[in-house]
């Protein structure tokens, strides 16, 4: 069956093969960052609604203790990252953009990095919805980028039935390798996750995908799976061939199982439930201490960086600090440079180094002036109609016919009859275009226009 | 710190640019080019830079008055020069080579406004126009490989601009050659009803055939291309699949009749065409299916016309009615995005179970009862809350 796998050489269809880049982390160990003299805690750091604050300004919290409270189904709590004082509760610039209503800890000097609050608990004996409920009590979103709680990931609608559950531990981005020293370093705690997971969905099988770009990984895994006396299959380790968007979960499914999560639905109306490798790690960590979320895991990296590697970072570090650490090279009376969270074809640019690390940052990237600058310098042409976006779109679009339309403003027409909806702005487009054209960019506009008529 | 700044995703690019591509297309271009000079000598050398540069003009022309889009340095005029010349006869006036450029690039590419937006190939309106223009020059081909063919033109080449070419019979009687050993083998079987040799089809080396370059040569760069990925295998494979398929089909029904398939696919200009006029990016279908249905019209209209029509080749008017025919195609034949499926429907089929003791889809639809698809979102409260 691998074999047959071998010759369709693919794992979905479609998709691109950018350079990996990833030498300059794989190999590393992930290391600890200090704790910077303040953190800063969003409140709002997840897709869904705002936690309120529980803290008061003065007050001394210790790391680990519960700052906000989530009333809302689609909602979590957060966790003091450091031990300290609140020093202020009030608005913070955020990555995205606008600011967002944020706790200001001061840290003790030479506060301990262990966590000090939270009860170690027996799950063993646990049921679905206590262990749903210590779930939704670490404050955990998905830690992959979309930073979805993973509660309500976790939780099963009333009418479905879960059968599996899968292990996304793709990392398709370039240069981000958080997730694969994850696996390689905390194989023990990701296997514990799994089997929380999978007693809270009620799964019967799990299986973790792996691109074939990190064998270590899947060695680390299998390995743990073995120690962890699992019995054979219930959880298992599959190499996925190596290609962007693989993280996605519909394409990751695809690459498992061969068949399509109809347009518009979920993996759990398939009796999947998808989930994160550093997720499901930091679970496994979690949910028997009964601690919640302080620190993840983060890429520092890309050529603007001294000492690239995986750290571990306390949330709500600010990236000055993270900068600081890492050590960012600079070009002699040229101090221009990006600075990017996430991976380089879906990760965002931001504007002021003041923002914190939060639960979904996979990776910090920095990239010098010189080496953006050919990219800037591309010229760009009209649509030469290649078809080579047509053929790399793993969603089956056509981005030429839909950049011409996008060009022309026909918004409605885009997303009637040329299924602007169902892109997911993995960037494959632009990445290939050869004219240069700024396809998934207008794709952004166009679908954030199309969002605003309809609530209009 | 320094100043920081700000780009949308994605932050790398792939390696492709529409430079790299045209320079690709000309790279392959030269062996035949060369091949080409090799057969006809001095008249085809001149023919080429002659076409070539009168393209390149035009198009200097349109991009400094500003009414088209890209520079030279996108090399697109040049192949539209190169490709120009290998279709016209090696002996044709120079003067009318350089109208064919400016035709070419001028209402071809530029009226259109230029790169990316012609409905035609440039190449193909220019040949047409001297096709309707000079019918008697462009029907006049002198047999390759003629002796001294590098040291003297053919006395056709040489014609004062506006002026009728000298004919070309009295320059071959002296050389003591029949004036039909110019004719091209399509137009020998379609007047006279001989069938050329499939060697020297293939490999246009035999002498005192009046025939392009070698198809085994443009295959071989086209494989070049398509292996690089710059041109689409999809288009030559549809037109000399469904050219081949039909004339397989008529040569069933009257062998005698009509030519052998082989003598379709590798005589006259269809392979030339299938390789590098019909897979010409900008005015061929973007999508999979589409390259398909209009390879395919391509190769069934290719037939059509050189087997009933008054003209021994067909090519030229059959890519350029698939050009025109490319919206259409383009309009029915979008793919199907993911999860939507031609039909409407999700494609559901495993392709392969993942691990044989670990799932497959039985057990996967025994645990799964059919009616569970989610019509829409739970709503919060109908999910099983922790609380509930």
């Amino acid at each position: 069956m691998k074999l047959l796998n071998y010759f369709r050489g693919e794992a979905f269809q479609r998709g691109v093969h950018p350079p990996s880049r990833k030498e300059a982390t794989a190999d590393r160990r992930i290391r600890r960052l200090p704790f910077p003299p303040r953190v800063t805690v969003p409140l709002s750091q997840h897709i869904g609604k705002l936690p309120h604050a529980i803290v008061r300004v003065g007050q001394e919290v210790v790391r680990g203790q519960p700052i906000a409270r989530a009333d809302d189904w689609l909602s979590v709590p957060h966790h003091a990252p450091v031990t300290g004082v609140v020093e202020a509760i009030e608005l913070k610039p955020s990555a995205r953009g606008p600011w967002t209503q944020s706790v200001v800890i001061r840290a003790h000097a030479g506060a301990t990095q262990e966590d000090l609050w939270g009860q170690p608990r027996d799950l063993d004996t646990a049921s679905s919805a206590d262990l749903l409920q210590a779930v939704w009590d670490t404050g955990m979103v998905g830690l992959g980028g979309a930073a979805f709680p993973t509660h309500a990931k976790l939780s099963v609608p009333k009418q479905a039935h879960v059968h599996t559950l899968v292990v996304n531990g793709c990392e398709c981005e370039p240069y981000l390798t958080c997730d694969h020293r994850v696996m390689v370093e905390d194989a023990d705690d990701l296997v514990r996750g799994i089997r929380y997971a999978m007693r809270t969905t009620g799964a019967v099988r799990a299986i973790v995908g792996i691109e074939d770009n990190k064998p270590d990984a899947v060695a680390a895994v299998e390995a743990a799976i073995a120690r962890a006396n699992a019995t054979e299959g219930v959880i298992h380790a599959e190499a996925v061939p190596t290609k962007y968007p693989q993280g996605s979960e519909k394409m990751l499914l695809m690459a498992l199982f061969g068949f399509e999560i109809p347009s518009g639905q979920l993996p759990v109306s398939m009796g999947m439930v998808v989930n994160n490798v550093g997720t499901l790690a930091a679970l496994g960590k979690l949910l028997p201490r009964g601690q919640g979320l302080t620190e993840r895991v983060v890429t520092i990296t890309g050529p603007g960086v001294r000492h690239p590697g995986d750290y571990r970072v306390a949330i709500g570090t600010p990236l000055k600090f993270v900068l600081d650490h890492a050590g960012v090279e600079a070009t002699p009376g040229l101090d221009r440079r990006q600075v990017i969270l996430g991976g380089p074809m879906m990760g965002q640019a931001i504007a002021s180094l003041d923002v914190p690390i939060t639960k979904g940052v996979s990776g910090v990237l920095v990239f010098r002036h010189d080496d953006m600058v050919a990219n800037d310098q591309r010229k760009t042409y009209p649509c030469i109609k290649c078809g080579e976006c047509v053929e790399s779109c793993p969603m089956g679009l056509n981005p030429s016919t839909l950049g011409m339309l996008a060009a022309k403003r026909e918004y409605d027409l885009m997303g009637n009859h040329y299924h602007l909806g169902d892109c997911f702005e993995c960037g494959c487009c632009t990445y290939v275009c050869p004219s240069s054209i700024p396809l998934v960019q207008q794709f952004r506009v166009a679908k954030q226009i199309l969002r605003e008529r309809a609530a209009a | 710190m320094g100043t920081v700044e700000i780009r949308p995703a994605p932050h790398i690019r792939g390696e492709r640019t529409v430079e790299k591509i045209m320079l690709n297309v000309v790279y392959s271009l030269v062996p035949v080019c060369l091949f080409y000079i090799y057969q006809y000598g001095i008249s085809a050398f001149a023919s080429i830079l002659v076409v070539t540069g009168a393209c390149l003009l035009t198009e200097r022309w349109f991009v400094k008055t500003g009414t088209q889009s890209g520079n030279l340095a996108d090399y697109s005029a040049t192949i539209t020069g190169m490709l120009l010349a290998l279709t016209l006869p090696p002996g044709f006036p120079l003067w009318m080579g350089a109208v064919a450029g400016f035709v070419a690039i001028a209402l071809g590419k530029g009226l259109f406004g230029g790169l990316g937006f012609n409905v035609f190939n440039p190449a193909l309106v220019g040949r047409a126009f001297v096709q309707a223009a000079f019918p008697t020059a462009i029907a006049t081909y002198t047999p390759s490989f003629l002796p001294g063919r590098f040291l003297e033109f053919i006395p056709s080449s040489l014609a004062w601009p506006l002026m009728m070419p000298a004919d070309a019979a009295t320059w071959l009687k002296a050389k003591q050659l029949d004036a039909l050993a110019g004719a091209t083998p399509l137009a020998k079987w379609k007047f006279e009803g001989i069938l050329a040799e499939a060697g020297d089809l293939l490999t246009s080396l035999a002498g005192h055939m009046a025939v392009g370059p070698s198809p085994l040569l443009i295959l071989a760069c086209g494989a070049y291309l398509a292996f690089r990925r710059y041109l689409d295998w999809r288009i030559p494979t549809a037109i000399l699949g469904g050219a081949g398929a039909v004339a397989w089909l008529l040569y069933l029904f009257g062998p005698g009749h009509y030519p052998n398939p082989f003598f379709m696919l590798f005589s006259g200009g269809l392979i030339l065409g299938a390789v590098y006029m019909a897979t010409d990016m900008a005015t061929s279908p973007v999508t999979p299916r589409g390259m398909w249905i209009y390879g395919g019209l391509i190769g069934l209209l290719t037939v059509v016309i050189r087997y009933y029509s008054g003209l021994p080749e067909g090519v030229m008017y059959a890519i350029l009615i698939g050009n025109a025919a490319t919206p259409l195609i383009e309009r029915i034949t979008q793919p199907a995005p993911f999860g939507k499926g031609v039909f409407g429907g999700a494609r559901k089929g495993a392709s392969y179970p993942l691990h044989p003791g670990y799932i497959s889809r039985e057990e996967a639809g025994a645990v799964t009862p059919k009616k569970r698809i989610l019509k829409n979102k739970p709503k919060a409260d109908e999910r099983r809350t922790p609380n509930s």
